[in-house]
């Protein structure tokens, strides 16, 4: 029963990933501008052992993870609100309300940011910011971490919406039983009880936002992050060592799924 | 004496629906008071008034002479032990046990060994380690009294806390439960809808029926007298008799009750002539199921030995005294 879609899946997700990590060990025909059969270790000597791409991957990670501290932050009280206060019609409304930006394009979103936190220069009218407050972060990383986290926002919330609604009601009663303030609920109890949900959604808004590039053509500026190198090394071009940068996600990729995996990300999907 | 707990004109409603309907309760510091019901008679709302989950509608609540109707459940001296017993999944049994305590500040060393004492209290004293999931539902249990008591509340709240529980355990806790009530000095409200249950612990039983309390008295009073049909019906079971029958078996109209154990099934002598339409062997006990002649069917009890001759179809005679027939006011 479960043969054929276990095949496809190897094939073509397994499959794809061995050949991407394969292409790293290949050397390029420096004339031609194709792929030869010699192999050669360089391309991963020069991702790896260059120190300006260390702090573009550091700085991507930084990326990431803001993106992730801000979409938790928000999806807490709104989920804890959907999923616990609001009556059984508000509910249903909230409900599509969240589902609703997932309906619209990605580039949509992308520009529709980029509308918004345009700066204004040259005698030219900026974006919504600019015009109406006179100040806009213009383009750059605050523009990128802001864009990202309106994408992926969506899939913290649903997560932690979960989360909320399989939060026995009388855990909190429990709590507060016994003497403790919202506060002190909401730390001691709540977030750790939900934490196996927040580790589930920051999967989503982690990796999405770490292998990016487009957002950050978009309305980064001269902001770069890995997926721009990646970008620009399979464009110019240079298959092998594009294949090499991929291994700093890959890598980065696995260990975080590991560490959410051990805080129970996977336990209740 | 201030009671331990007051309410005065308690109504809560959620939406149209009046789930408790003008409550007034006082319950004496040290009893154990039961509110029995059926469910959505409002009895667990009641429990949850009093332990500030719930804002009643209108009406006070007063603990210990205090009015606390607007004072949050944290800021409030009682304890609750869950249904579902709510025990934090992500500690352990003794950071549940703890967890009151912490709140509140109490020094670390204090903490421990009031925890280890309360987990002793209940047996559990080797299983502070281990995660709720680890534990058996009637440790479980246990371990939720512990995680309320260890806080000395002055009034404990529980709610149906051994409805989870399988027969032979939920006899032994019942037992374990008054010894701890004893023991412990504090008032208990328990809630449950198991009329034996209610019987065999409680000082007093609130018997609710549709968010009103339609008797409040000792266990022997509330079966001995019942004050209305549903007591009648609810408490243990009863004969009823209305209408036609009443006015042919007791002699006038109204409604009545008789307890099984108070109708005699004799083959001959006096009484009113009935078949023998079902019988029901209960181990120690028998009921026999009798349809008087002219309509009205009545259910008798006893002894199995006593009843042992009693086959069916027979044609017997059921009797009682003028005494055991319990005249019912109106229902609510």
């Amino acid at each position: 029963m479960l043969a054929p879609p276990l095949a496809w899946l190897l094939v073509v997700y397994v499959g794809s990933l061995v050949l991407l990590v394969a292409g790293a060990f290949f050397s390029l025909d420096e004339f031609t501008g194709k792929v030869t059969s010699q192999t050669t270790l360089s391309n991963l000597d020069e991702a790896f052992t260059e120190p300006a791409y260390w702090s573009l991957v550091a700085r991507s990670i930084g990326v990431a993870a803001l993106v992730t501290a801000i979409c938790l932050a928000i999806a807490l009280p709104v989920a804890f609100y959907v999923a616990k206060i609001a009556g059984p019609r508000a509910k249903r409304a909230l409900i599509v309300a969240m589902l609703l930006p997932l309906w619209s394009g990605y580039l949509v979103k992308a520009f529709g940011l980029r509308a918004i936190v345009e700066p204004g220069s040259g005698g030219r009218d900026g974006g919504l910011l600019a015009s109406l407050t006179g100040w806009s972060p213009g383009f750059g990383y605050p523009a990128v971490i802001a864009t990202l986290a309106y994408l992926w926002f969506p899939y913290m919330l649903l997560a932690v919406h979960a989360g909320f609604e399989r939060l026995p009601d009388t855990l909190v009663d429990a709590s507060s039983d016994l003497g403790a303030g919202s506060l002190r609920t909401f730390r001691s109890v709540i977030v750790p009880v939900l934490v196996p949900s927040i580790a589930a959604g920051s999967i989503f808004t982690f990796s999405l936002s770490l292998g990016d590039y487009i957002t950050v053509k978009i309305v980064g500026g001269t902001a770069q992050m890995i997926g721009n190198i990646i970008e620009r090394a399979l464009l110019a071009p240079n298959q092998p060592l594009a294949a090499a940068f991929t291994l700093w996600p890959i890598g980065i990729m696995v260990a975080y799924l590991w560490t959410m995996g051990r805080l129970g990300a996977f336990e209740n999907l | 004496m201030l009671p331990a707990i007051s309410l005065r004109g308690v109504s809560k409603s959620f939406g149209a629906v009046a789930a408790v309907d003008g409550v007034d309760l006082d319950v004496t510091e040290g009893e154990f008071l039961t509110l029995l019901g059926p469910s959505g008679s409002g009895k667990t709302t009641v429990l949850r008034i009093i332990a500030g989950f719930e804002a009643p509608t209108s009406g006070q609540v007063l603990l210990g002479g205090q009015d606390v109707t607007d004072v949050p459940a944290f800021r409030r001296d009682v304890n609750t032990v869950f249904q579902d017993y709510a025990l934090f999944p992500h500690m352990t049994v003794a950071g549940n046990v703890e967890y009151g305590l912490k709140v509140k500040g109490i020094p670390a060393d204090e903490r421990r060994r009031r925890t280890a004492e309360a987990l002793e209290g209940v047996r559990l004293a080797d299983l502070g380690g281990r995660r709720p999931s680890e534990l058996s539902g009637g440790q479980r249990q246990r371990v939720a009294l512990a995680r309320a008591l260890v806080n000395r509340p002055k009034v404990l709240l529980l709610d149906e806390p051994l409805g989870a529980l399988d027969l032979k355990l939920r006899e032994e806790m019942q037992v374990e439960l008054k010894a701890i009530h004893a023991e412990a000095g504090i008032t208990f409200v328990y809630v449950t809808h198991d009329q034996g249950e209610a019987l065999s612990m409680s000082d007093r039983i609130a018997v609710f029926n549709r968010g009103r309390i339609e008797q409040i008295g000792p266990p022997r009073e509330v079966y001995g007298r019942p004050a209305t049909a549903f007591v009648a019906g609810f408490v243990g079971l009863s004969n009823l008799l209305v209408g036609d029958a009443a006015l042919r078996t007791v002699g006038r109209a109204g409604t009545f009750a008789i307890r099984p154990e108070h109708v005699a099934v004799t083959d001959d002598g006096p009484g009113f002539d009935a078949v023998v339409t079902s019988i029901q062997y209960l181990g120690p006990d028998s009921r026999v199921h009798c349809l008087i002649d002219g309509g009205g069917t009545v259910v008798a009890s006893g002894s199995s030995g006593r009843l042992a001759t009693v086959t069916l179809g027979q044609r017997v005679k059921v009797s009682w005294g003028p005494e055991s027939v319990l005249e019912l006011g109106p229902h609510h």
